[in-house]
């Protein structure tokens, strides 16, 4: 039996009506899956949307049944026009950038996992918690409403550049209103996002248990940590952009939108507003969005390979330096989105610098996990192969950064299906493979089940050969200059490329069509899946220390007390080959860290 | 107006410093790896400590995006046109700042008061009603200034200048107002004796800081409009 101090502090008595158990659940673990659900329906969604657009892409003519029902002006008969087709663009990027990318990776495991990982009962602030996943859900409902109100939602890209954010109906379909409900539910999102990163960072400052210091926070615990300090810069500033371009659409200033501006023959009212400015605000923003969305996901694999290596890390402290440093550069970075937009070349020689240097944390990460594989008896199983797939597509993706750092490459570049082709590798699949990587390995804590190991690993196979054949080409198509958001090819040089955009469609329907075999894993498991021990993994951090799934107040009315570094692995106790934080038993072990 | 207070409020034990309990605290409250636990601080600070900060860096960057904001729009126009400011900004300037005196006297008083020295401490939440009256006079004088400019025909769609003036000075009153709820609460729970001596800093601090950043934003406004 470990030993326990006292309990002091209690934050709410425990849920006794249903609503309270499960709808406006103050349980920092309820919310954690309700963030997870969301995600996943989110994603759904999102997928969707990527097969209409790749179906479009392949076979520009063919009716997709059921379309014209989605919308009758966007898709007559099923064949979606120019318009629909950048519509339903936004509209997936939309969605997996903000309510997939940042969801469920930071919000869903770090809600879950981050108070018990310290050892606390609950978030300090259960109730601005709660309010943060409801403001969140509310910004999900009025952005997927834009589809069913007006003249559609809107077809600027989920950048949403000026000034055709700020022109009104005159900028085509969802311009208007569809453009409002955008910025609302992304000003939403962000009020939501700040006031979880409000709980994260003070759980982890001030809610740690007796004997966990910082520098014993598991690697999970320190990705969500320091994503959330990202999160509360960023959205910060995204907060107040997306106020002044609501204001221009409904109280008539001009922040935005240049003077004597003609857009569809029509004279716009505005006058004097910068265009630039938008996306300086916007990738302000927008560049540690992508940390964001990928610094989970580092300490999520780091936590789980660590785990099946049965050893510790080279350095743990590196690691944390390193995601750290991520957090630091990706605010001095985001000009590199704007090589082209007609701001002073010097300032893209500025922008380039830091961008070549950010590439050095994350290249130290990488060597950190692929020298402590290698000699390694890695466990193979679900969440270690997307551990190591997530790897896999973040080098991928991560060198084609190289290229498009640069601003006399990035011109030739810019706005092709490469960056395409660099982002979805890097930060969209890569960050996927990490929410399922965790998903395999925490759903047993989270459900008290297992899932199906063998459906798993099909699962992955399926997801890291389909993500090849998907993005791989993006990049040859980018070289051969295939301009991104055409809805159809009609260009001479592009004819040619057209059966590529098929081999893609196919990839992208069967990779997605795999994703349901996860999908039906994970909810036959929930129901019907084997019970889970409290500790399957023989891992050692505080979460498989207490109960599974955890009770209430994580660790049934007591506080644990941490002995050791969070990845005592590779040593010889009464356990096995580990020894867990909150075990007080004495082992001789070289990995402690001084 | 203000209530009477009968029984001094309960303190809890448990967030004081010098109690032990099951908080880790410190920044680098490393323990050495022989599980020797006697050297770690045994003390972890109340989360609404950090978490005042945390909100209050969230403010700033907002701030920070709308005055960049402001600073690009202005150079990279010629359709901008300067304009006075109401001078009634200045007496609400005024009102705020003396209205962060007085909530700091009332923390020393509430703080005296809980400290059980009843006795000498009469009627502790009086000074925070003032504070409260003072924060409700400077967002009805910020009202004043908006009737003001809207009689003299500046909106917030006339002139890139007055948009962000509206745009600027509304957005502190909401924050303001925040602030006043606030208040509210910490009125509430000083009646109830519910009250945490670390609500009413971080409560004060965020009050402070509302008349830091008006300071900063009147300075702003007077260079740019």
């Amino acid at each position: 039996m470990h030993e326990m101090s006292a309990q002091v502090v209690q934050h709410h008595a425990p849920p006794t009506s249903f609503v309270r158990k499960y709808i406006f659940s103050l349980d920092h673990k309820v919310i954690g899956k309700q963030y997870y659900a969301l995600a996943l329906v989110a994603a759904l969604c999102g997928m969707v949307l990527s097969w209409m657009m790749r179906i479009h892409l392949g076979w520009t003519n063919v009716a997709i049944p059921g379309l014209q029902l989605l919308s009758k002006n966007g898709a007559p008969g099923g064949v979606m026009t120019p318009e629909y087709y950048l519509e339903l663009m936004t509209m997936h990027g939309t969605i997996m950038v903000f309510f997939v990318l940042t969801t469920a990776p930071f919000a869903a495991f770090g809600n879950f996992f981050l108070p018990i990982q310290v050892g606390a009962e609950d978030m300090p602030f259960p109730r601005i918690n709660m309010s943060s996943f409801w403001v969140t859900f509310l910004a999900f409902i009025v952005l997927m409403s834009s589809f069913f109100v007006g003249d559609g939602p809107t077809l600027g890209g989920w950048t949403q550049y000026a000034p055709l954010n700020a022109v009104g109906s005159a900028g085509g379909p969802g311009q208007g209103l569809g453009v409002v409900l955008w910025m609302v539910s992304i000003a939403l999102f962000c009020v939501g996002q700040l006031l979880g990163a409000l709980n994260f960072i003070s759980t982890t400052l001030d809610l740690r248990v007796k004997g966990m210091s910082l520098m014993r926070l598991p690697l999970s615990a320190w990705a969500w940590f320091i994503t959330s300090c990202m999160g509360l810069t960023a959205f910060a500033v995204l907060l107040p952009a997306c106020i002044l371009v609501i204001l221009d659409h409904v109280a008539g200033t001009s922040f935005f939108v240049a003077s004597s501006l003609v857009i569809n023959d029509q004279l716009l009212p505005h006058s004097g507003g910068s265009t630039l400015l938008w996306q300086h605000l916007f990738w302000f923003f927008g560049h540690p969005e992508v940390y964001i969305a990928i610094v989970p996901g580092i300490g999520i694999v780091s936590h789980i390979l660590i785990t099946n290596m049965r050893k510790p890390m080279l350095s743990q402290r590196v690691l944390i330096y390193c995601m750290g440093a991520l957090a630091v550069l990706s605010y001095m970075v985001y000009g590199h989105h704007m090589f082209v937009s007609g701001m002073n070349p010097y300032s893209s020689l500025a922008f380039s610098f830091p961008t070549l240097v950010i590439t050095i944390p994350a290249t130290i990460i990488v060597l950190i996990w692929t020298f402590s594989l290698y000699g390694s008896k890695l466990r193979i199983n679900s969440a270690s192969l997307f551990a190591l797939g997530f790897i896999s597509m973040f080098v991928s993706g991560g060198v084609s950064g190289f290229f498009l750092a640069q601003p006399s490459i990035d011109i030739m570049l810019h706005a092709t299906y490469f960056v395409v082709g660099h982002f979805h590798m890097v930060m969209g699949v890569a960050a996927m493979f990490g929410i399922f990587s965790g998903t395999y390995f925490w759903f047993p804590k989270m459900t008290g089940r297992m899932m199906d190991e063998t459906l798993g690993r099909i699962h992955f196979w399926l997801s890291f050969v389909g993500t090849y054949c998907i993005f791989m080409p993006f990049h040859y198509l980018g070289i051969a200059g295939n301009i991104r958001r055409y809805s159809t090819f009609v260009n001479d040089f592009l004819q040619p490329l057209i059966p590529v955009h098929r081999w893609i469609t196919v990839a992208a329907l069967i990779t997605g069509a795999a994703q349901l075999v996860f999908v039906y894993n994970l909810i036959h498991s929930r129901f019907w899946g084997k019970p889970a021990p409290d500790n399957p993994w023989e891992a050692t951090s505080l979460e498989w220390s207490t109960a599974t799934p955890p009770p209430w107040d994580n660790f049934g009315g007591k506080h644990p007390v941490v002995y050791h570094d969070p990845f005592q692995y590779g040593v010889q106790s009464s356990v096995g080959d580990y020894v867990m934080q909150a075990s007080p038993e004495q082992v001789k072990t070289e990995h402690e860290e001084k | 107006m203000a209530t009477t207070v009968h029984e001094p409020p309960n303190i809890d034990t448990d967030r004081l410093p010098d109690q032990r309990h099951s908080g880790n605290g410190g920044w680098l409250n490393l323990i050495p790896s022989d599980g020797d636990l006697h050297v770690a601080l045994d003390y972890s600070p109340p989360p609404s400590s950090t978490a005042i900060w945390v909100l209050l860096f969230a403010i700033t960057m907002m701030f920070a995006a709308f005055s960049s904001a402001l600073f690009v729009r202005k150079g990279s126009s010629l359709d901008w046109r300067t304009f006075t400011l109401p001078s009634i900004l200045y007496l609400n300037t005024l009102l705020l700042l003396v209205s962060s005196v007085t909530l700091e006297v009332s923390r020393r008083r509430v703080a005296a008061f809980m400290g059980g020295q009843k006795s000498q401490v009469e009627s502790p939440a009086r000074w925070l009603y003032i504070t409260l009256f003072l924060g409700l006079l400077f967002v009805a004088g910020q009202y004043a200034a908006w009737s003001q400019l809207s009689a003299e025909g500046l909106y917030l769609a006339t002139n890139p200048s007055s948009s962000f003036f509206y745009v600027l000075t509304a957005t502190h009153a909401l924050h303001v107002l925040g602030g006043l709820g606030g208040l509210v609460r910490v009125i509430r729970k000083l009646s109830k004796s519910t009250l945490r001596r670390s609500t009413l800093d971080a409560t004060s601090y965020y009050w402070h800081f509302m008349g830091v950043l008006w300071l900063y934003l009147l300075f702003l406004l007077w260079m740019k409009l």
